[in-house]
């Protein structure tokens, strides 16, 4: 019971600092926009934030969302933060690019696989029962290529928009 | 030679741009949009230290990354090029399903073609399994590990799509 209250007494009333105050050596204010985010017991994410980032730019950013998005911004921004510690010339973009190249690869693997079993299956099956499985598997049902989502993302070398039309062109980077 | 034009950074932080300004050689005075972004997301002076961290021959490509974060985090200020990330992980998913499952039908027809299929490929009860199976009616999402050994799910959620 005491060691219960003892729990409820410092997580109601507690005196620890965030990450982030403490970080930058000020005191935490009950209305701290860091410390939902930054608890003091992980103080590398904050660290990493600051380094790339700056405290000043991650508070407007976080003032620029809604409260319910915030948790989401801090991970995406902690998250690149640590890449571009980790390689300092490409950051996370180094992972666009190779994850990129590895779509192109599977939907040219994908489409030859296709036209094997487009090969087989024409041997094998009638015409129109082979027509209905192709245009489920090409991807007319479902998006296989995201093209339902209606999102596209340039490819970081040459900035072509990231659609199905430009993948070959902007799929081999400089890296 | 005459005055040469400030570099975009020193004409947005109001500076005299030094014949040895680190920001000059990647941030020409005719394109000020690229630095206003990177300055916007990461701050000068951090851009200013990661590229006195950097070898001279890495610094272009360093810069285009920051612009592409940058304008990434502009566009998408919850995600920002992490976003990009879990779309292209799903793709992955669900391009590595689509491949298997067409590999499967293949090898499925071989052996409706070829009965006589070598025995060490599968049992028999793994190919009566294949030959049952009705590939019309797999579900068209299925949960699917990323083979991808670069990342793993960035925001530890199975997809950002819903």
């Amino acid at each position: 019971m005491l060691t219960c209250g003892r729990y409820m007494a410092s997580s109601s009333y507690s005196n620890s600092p965030c990450a982030a105050c403490k970080f930058l050596r000020r005191k935490c204010m009950p209305d701290c926009i860091f410390a939902p985010y930054f608890p003091p017991e992980e103080p590398q994410k904050f660290a990493n934030v600051h380094k790339i980032f700056g405290a000043s730019n991650v508070s407007k950013l976080l003032n620029e969302v809604l409260p319910h998005q915030r948790e989401d911004a801090v991970n995406s921004l902690a998250y690149e933060a640590e890449a571009r510690i980790k390689d300092p010339v490409y950051g996370c973009v180094g992972a666009i690019s190779v994850l990129q190249r590895h779509v192109l690869r599977l939907q040219k693997e994908l489409e030859a696989t296709n036209a094997d079993l487009m090969r087989y299956a024409c041997n094998d099956m009638p015409t129109s029962t082979t027509s209905s499985q192709f245009g489920r598997r090409m991807g007319h049902e479902g998006g296989s290529f995201g093209q339902s989502s209606g999102l596209y993302y340039s490819s970081p070398w040459n900035n072509e928009p990231y659609d199905q039309d430009s993948q070959e062109r902007g799929g081999e980077g400089n890296m | 030679m005459g005055g040469t034009s400030p570099c975009a950074s020193c004409k947005l932080l109001r500076r005299r741009c030094a014949k040895d300004c680190i920001f000059a050689p990647y941030f020409p005075s005719d394109d000020p949009h690229k630095f206003s972004m990177v300055h916007k997301v990461f701050g000068a002076s951090n851009v200013s230290k990661m590229l006195q961290e950097l070898p001279i021959h890495q610094r272009g490509d360093a810069v285009s990354s920051l612009v592409y974060e940058a304008n990434a985090r502009v566009r998408d200020p919850v995600y920002g090029c992490v976003g990009a990330i879990s779309y292209l992980q799903n793709q992955v998913s669900q391009l590595q399903m689509q491949l298997a499952v067409a590999q499967a039908e293949i090898l499925c027809i071989q052996m409706q073609q070829e009965p006589n299929l070598p025995t060490q490929i599968m049992d028999q009860d793994e190919r009566s399994l294949l030959l049952s199976t009705n590939f019309n009616n797999m579900p068209q999402y299925l949960s699917f590990a990323s083979s991808s050994n670069v990342i793993q799910d960035p925001l530890k959620r199975e997809s950002l799509w819903i």
